[in-house]
């Protein structure tokens, strides 16, 4: 059965974490960047830029990682949102790795986590609320990453980048799923 | 037609459709740049510093200013102050208006979203939410 013919956002969940967990990260991303050693040859500013880029997306991505530990702490959380959250929470964990390993490649020295995040801490009282924080976020994610794509001087960062944000634009699909919005609203982002 | 009358007719038509242009461009709209800010918030936030500065009392605020948020050399030298026309312009293309800039964003490319998301910016920033957020005044202010 379609996850879009699923009749209610649980058992959509459900179908999602169940067929998730045979699923890995596209090969073809890690491939372009963990393994290409033709990116260490490039130099001058656009690879200074390029650094510059992936330490942006860095920064945000582990913000992203704190922002879903905040929402598995809250104690607001049913066991299958935690699940998911915990589930998304991972895939930011490798965009970290994958994007930090990138800029060592490129002779850059990746961001590290902020030791504190400043998050609406009080502003979350419900499951609900903890799922709209972060379908926000997933969604601006989105745009974030729709914007840094055409401006990497390397076209395999663009392409690894764009990989990046189809994993996130699908988060910010199931967060509105579970959310009971419709999943995708929009056929073009921005 | 004589070449006088095709340069009256061509004068007029210029005419309508600057003057239909003009009109077709909508005030700005608050309310609709609240929904375009969903763009900005993987990294920014009204109250709080995020991977990018806070938004609360940036309609006149120094670029590179907020105290204790880590700008890049470039805002820092900008020598920008914000309002709405050189946000309107460092939103239309960020890394080309201030090259090395932490936003590395492709920017806003429609005219109008630029005016909306500004003219959200201008009504949140200075609004109830920001409040006495420190930072939000400019520093000959505090």
């Amino acid at each position: 059965m379609s996850f879009f013919q699923m009749s209610t956002p649980v058992a959509a969940r459900r179908l999602f974490l169940g067929r998730s967990g045979g699923l890995v990260l596209s090969s073809a991303a890690v491939a372009l960047l963990a393994g290409n050693d033709a990116l260490a040859a490039k130099t001058g500013n656009s690879r200074d830029a390029d650094v510059q880029i992936l330490n942006t997306a860095i920064g945000a991505e582990l913000e992203a990682i704190a922002a879903y530990q905040l929402g598995a702490q809250s104690k607001l959380l049913s066991k299958p949102v935690l699940d998911l959250a915990l589930t998304f929470q991972g895939h930011h964990k490798e965009h970290v790795a994958l994007l930090s390993s990138t800029v060592e490649k490129l002779g850059g020295k990746p961001v590290v986590a902020k030791g504190n995040y400043n998050f609406p801490a009080d502003q979350l009282k419900s499951e609900l609320d903890v799922l709209k924080f972060a379908a926000q976020l997933e969604q601006g994610a989105v745009s974030a990453y729709l914007g840094a794509v055409p401006l990497f001087g390397n076209r395999d960062l663009s392409k690894a980048a764009a990989s990046i944000l189809g994993d996130e634009a699908m988060h910010w699909a199931v967060l509105r799923q579970a959310i009971g919005d419709a999943p995708v609203p929009l056929a073009f982002m921005s | 037609m004589s070449l006088r009358r095709r340069a009256l007719a061509l004068a007029w038509f210029a005419a309508g459709v600057s003057t239909a242009s003009f009109a077709a461009q909508p005030a700005p709209d608050a309310g609709r740049g609240e929904q375009l800010y969903v763009r900005c918030v993987a990294c920014h936030a009204m109250t709080t510093d995020r991977v990018g500065p806070r938004h609360c009392g940036l309609i006149g605020r120094r670029a590179g200013s907020v105290a204790g948020f880590d700008y890049s050399p470039a805002m820092k030298k900008s020598g920008i102050v914000w309002n709405e026309k050189t946000l309107d312009r460092f939103l239309s293309k960020p890394l080309g208006v201030v090259p090395g800039t932490k936003m590395t964003y492709d920017g806003v490319p429609e005219a109008r979203d630029r005016g909306d998301l500004i003219a959200y910016l201008k009504s949140a920033s200075s609004g109830a939410a920001c409040g006495l957020v420190q930072g939000n005044l400019p520093a000959s202010e505090r």
